[in-house]
């Protein structure tokens, strides 16, 4: 009975990648117990609802072979559009953005949906596209992404916008679009710079701003990044010990059970704890990028391709700008912030990355 | 540009994506090398320093205000005290609308419109960012109700704090002083002192009297808490503290009982009372009324208050005793005669026969005696005795003002007197030069004739004519009076007697400044001013004890030369003054005293009944039943009273 139990819960689970899943978000959990100030399990149980039912989706899409997520991308890209269009109509407006969808049981938040189906689409685009792969269909794929992207960025959902942007020029770049024109579109995207500037949020550039100089505006937008390094930093190597983190505990650090738990994180474990954080994301990744490297058709390779990526790019996006490398923008730490949208998309991509590793035999044979 | 030609082929294709995929992952394992690098940087390379910061974040230091020290009196009564209790603070800064705060706080506790114009006052006196008391004294229930209400108010916070309190009130309010919120003026004088630090948490500071003249014995030394606070600022809990030291309790010289005794005989008059242990300088006694009641001041005065006090014909808050210069009159006389006997121009036995005027040569002015008719046959004894005031328009010219004013001076007219408070004023001993530079004009004599009585230019505070007094009753060792007796330490409770700083009086050690043969023959005209033909008999009658007195009074309004003083016809405020001088008992006299009664008229009979309360409690210990003298208008003139 139990076997049988474990063999259907294993069944198309990588188990390397699992594990790594596990230890994260086992890990996550006893951050966001120490980053709700510890003493209330209200948030860890929270966590751990959003947190089974993100390991559900991605059983759920490792179950789904890789040839029915393909016939699913271009419906899934369309509904996404349509809902994302939805927003811009009728969304509901929080902390003056306009991002999220009311249907009266629940509110949905559709740029999510974007960050598993926009990969999905130009995968499968270019799959189709294989046999005679042109610098028109390389426009065509941009214009794809260029949609999408711009309406979340109209929301305005700046570190959504960035992110599912990312997750499309992977696809893109894996594709095999030329270096010259990966150059030359850098070049004037850096031209282009002076003309975008103007037409920013100035919350966005401040942030911009503040990344360059975060002691110009202590108390005001620098605050979230002098606070946060103050917390990594005061960690040492060692860390101040499981919540005992004074930067933490005593509510210096703003967001510290979201944006920026990895303060928390690394005022507590010190250096040893960020490192092996780090290390388990490496170790995400390259088995992401084993499964992409050995997938055996165009479609899974790229998707596996840009969904690890995509993933790369959440965690070293959150790390860089909580240790103050990067920019502030709102993206979560995968599998440790608190937080249920994000924790579902992140696994759902992972499902994918799985459904890929093993479904590989089926295909090829 | 066509791609398509390679990508056709799978393995080609193939090739392609592994070298896309081996590019990004030296890109990814380059970036997570700039993030490890990154975190060795603040984890290590930087850790002492960003634990400093979060250190900074987390402690801060409280100061810990001292309690300030007692004062008291020479008895150990309590003279200025503190007690704790809550306050309810608002800091402006951190409300939208203190106006619609504080009405909506008036459904809770009771703020009445009194502590509404204290707050508005304090609220422009202040920076935003202060937290100023609204209400002071909250009762327990009070406390209770406002925590339940709390959330309503933020911006508002209950402190518990210590109060001053003076609980003698108005008795003896000029001398004790209060103390006040600190404001600029104190503020740039504590930079300037560079106490800046010390003064860290304290939001009082004395302003006046001893209080303010003994600041930093009273004020002690601030300690501090190192406090762990959240970001909010709250504190969570106490890390480690440094004790305040308490300030140093003062003993002062003033003797409560004899205060309130002279107090209570002033009645309703208004005016000055100096009394002066001969022997040693200390102050028993200093009154100046109508007094105020410190208390007011403490925690701001409200502008009601403020204004009945700082705008009262009376002036409440003006220091006679120190600050009011009055013409000495009479009082004047006993210096005169020893001037007199020590620049020999004057021996004991020297007689003149009174018309009841003098006259300077060539000149038709009559300066009148105040006895019409005059006294008939006057002796240097004789004159002091019935104040006959022919005598000493004679003597005075005869010794010239320079003269006049090198011996007053001896006697510390003309000069502070260097009390141990402040605002003293220095009187006036005129002189040729003086006249000179003030008026650019030259002296005449008839100048000196009227300094002779103590009129003309010649002023003196009731604490400079208490010190000459004293000084006289000290065999003619000039005396210094003080305020402060001991100070008790407050950890060790140990006294320290206290050593007068040098002021500004002579201080030619303690040898008398005049001849003792001289200083006799003043002694004996002076107690026989209150025996039975003295102009104070009245005031030595029945006393168990000997008196030496001289009576006084000053004009208020001048006269003319043929108009006469009838008190029925005149304003109360244009009444003579009354002084009244006088020490006891006259062979080892243990109290000086100088008394002013504004409008009191006759030294003798409205003056000499305060002296006689005050040295019948000091020398018998009799406290008198509380019997004010009586309103002047209901008075029989009368000759042996009149000056």
């Amino acid at each position: 009975m139990i076997s049988r139990a474990f063999d259907l819960l294993a069944r198309r689970i990588d188990g390397p990648l699992m594990a790594a899943i596990l230890l994260t978000s086992a890990l996550g959990l006893t951050v966001v117990y120490s980053a709700s100030g510890g003493g209330s399990l209200d948030r860890v149980l929270g966590q751990a609802r959003n947190l089974a039912l993100a390991l559900f989706a991605l059983w759920l899409f490792a179950q789904v072979p890789p040839q029915t997520l393909m016939r699913l991308a271009l419906p899934a890209y369309i509904a996404g559009l349509a809902l994302l269009v939805g927003v811009a109509l009728f969304g509901e407006v929080r902390n003056g953005a306009r991002r999220w969808l009311n249907f009266g049981f629940t509110t949905l938040q559709p740029s999510e949906v974007m960050k598993i189906a926009v990969p999905l689409v130009l995968a499968w685009y270019f799959h189709r596209h294989e046999e005679t792969l042109r610098l028109r269909d390389f426009v065509v794929a941009g214009v794809m992404l260029a949609i999408p992207v711009g309406l979340i960025a109209r929301q305005p959902d700046l570190g959504t916008a960035l992110l599912v942007f990312a997750s499309g020029c992977f696809v893109i770049f894996l594709a095999g679009l030329s270096w010259k024109v990966i150059v030359s579109v850098a070049a004037a995207a850096a031209a282009a710079v002076p003309f975008v500037w103007p037409m920013l949020h100035s919350y966005q550039r401040n942030r911009i701003l503040t990344l360059l100089d975060p002691m110009q505006d202590p108390l005001g937008a620098g605050y979230h990044i002098i606070q946060s390094t103050i917390a990594i930093g005061s960690g040492g190597i060692l860390g101040k010990g499981w919540l005992n983190g004074t930067q933490a505990q005593l509510d210096f650090v703003p967001e510290r059970s979201t944006d920026f738990i990895l303060a928390v994180f690394g005022e507590e474990f010190g250096l040893v704890g960020t490192v092996a954080l780090v290390i388990l994301y490496v170790l995400i990744v390259a088995r992401g990028m084993m499964i992409a490297a050995n997938a055996s058709t165009v479609f899974s390779r790229l998707a596996a391709g840009a969904i690890t990526l995509t993933f790369f790019t959440y965690a070293f996006v959150n790390m860089g700008m909580v240790s103050g490398i990067l920019p502030v923008v709102g993206v979560p730490l995968p599998m440790i912030s608190y937080g249920g949208t994000a924790l579902i998309s992140v696994l759902s991509g992972l499902g994918i990355l799985m459904s890929i590793a093993t479904h590989k035999q089926l295909v090829s044979s | 540009m066509i791609l398509g030609q390679a990508l056709r082929d799978p393995r080609r294709e193939l090739t392609v994506f592994r070298n896309r995929m081996m590019f990004a992952g030296v890109a990814i394992l380059a970036a997570f090398g700039v993030l490890v690098g990154r975190l060795v940087w603040l984890q290590v390379v930087q850790r002492d320093y960003y634990h400093t910061l979060a250190e900074q974040n987390r402690i801060s230091v409280i100061p810990v205000v001292p309690n300030r020290g007692l004062i008291l009196d020479r008895n150990g009564e309590v003279l200025a005290a503190n007690y704790s209790a809550y306050t309810l603070e608002i800091t402006p800064s951190k409300v939208a609308n203190v106006e619609r705060s504080i009405d909506e706080l008036s459904s809770v506790i009771e703020v009445s419109p009194r502590d509404r114009r204290r707050f508005r006052k304090l609220q422009e006196e202040s920076k935003n960012f202060e937290s100023l008391p609204i209400r002071t004294r909250l009762t327990e229930e009070e406390v209770a109700r406002f925590a339940v209400n709390r959330y309503r108010f933020p911006g508002f916070e209950i402190k518990a704090r210590l109060f001053r309190s003076y609980p003698q009130g108005e008795i003896a309010s000029h001398a004790i002083g209060y103390i006040g919120r600190i404001n600029d003026a104190d503020l740039k004088r504590l930079e300037d002192a560079g106490l800046t630090d010390k003064y860290k948490g304290t939001d009082h500071i004395g302003k006046l009297g001893i209080e303010g003249a003994y600041e930093r014995e009273l004020h002690g030394e601030t300690g501090s808490e190192q406090v762990e606070i959240d970001a909010g600022g709250r504190a969570i809990r106490s890390l480690a503290r440094t004790e305040p030291q308490a300030g140093n309790n003062l003993v002062v010289t003033l003797d409560l009982e004899m205060q309130k005794i002279a107090e209570a005989a002033f009645g309703d008059y208004k005016g000055a009372l100096v009394a002066i242990d001969p022997r040693n300088g200390d102050v028993l006694a200093l009154v100046s009324r109508p007094g105020f009641d410190p208390n007011l001041f403490v925690d701001g005065i409200d502008p009601q208050n403020w204004d009945a006090l700082n705008n009262s014909p009376d002036k409440p808050l003006n220091n006679r005793a120190l600050r009011g210069q009055y013409p000495p009159g009479s009082t004047i006389k006993p210096f005169m005669a020893l001037a007199a006997l020590e620049y020999h121009k004057r021996t004991p036995q020297f007689t003149i026969s009174d018309p009841g005027y003098f006259t300077l040569a060539g000149v038709a002015h009559r300066y009148r005696d105040w006895k019409k008719g005059g006294h008939g046959m006057v002796d240097m004894h004789r004159a002091i005795v019935q104040s006959c005031d022919t005598y000493f328009y004679g003597l005075a010219n005869d010794m010239g003002i320079d003269a006049i004013h090198e011996f007053l001076s001896r006697f510390g007219f003309g000069t502070r007197s260097g009390i141990d408070i402040e605002g003293e004023l220095p009187g006036l001993a005129p002189s040729q030069e003086w006249k000179r530079e003030r008026f650019k004009q030259k002296w005449y004599a008839g100048d000196t004739v009227s300094v002779g009585i103590g009129q003309g230019y010649m002023l003196a505070t009731p604490l400079q004519l208490a010190t000459a007094v004293a000084t006289l009753a000290n065999g003619g060792v000039p005396v210094h009076p003080h305020l402060l007796k001991a100070v008790e330490d407050a950890r060790t409770h140990v006294s320290k007697a206290f050593v007068p700083a040098a002021g500004s009086a002579p201080r030619e050690a303690a040898a008398p400044i005049v001849r003792p043969e001289n200083l006799a023959i003043v002694r004996a005209a002076m107690a026989d001013v209150t025996r039975p033909g003295g102009t104070a008999a009245a005031t030595g009658a029945g006393a168990p004890y000997t008196i030496a007195a001289k009576t006084g009074t000053a004009q208020v309004v001048g006269m003319k030369q043929n108009e006469r003083y009838d008190e029925k016809r005149m304003k109360r405020e244009h009444w003579d003054h009354a002084l009244f001088v006088a020490f006891a008992p006259v062979d080892n006299p243990k109290l000086a005293i100088a008394i002013l009664v504004e409008n009191g008229q006759h030294g003798g009979s409205t003056a000499g009944p305060i002296a006689r309360a005050v040295f019948d409690y000091y020398l018998t210990g009799k406290k008198p039943e509380v019997k004010p003298p009586p309103p002047p208008p209901a008075e029989i003139d009368n000759e042996e009273e009149h000056d």
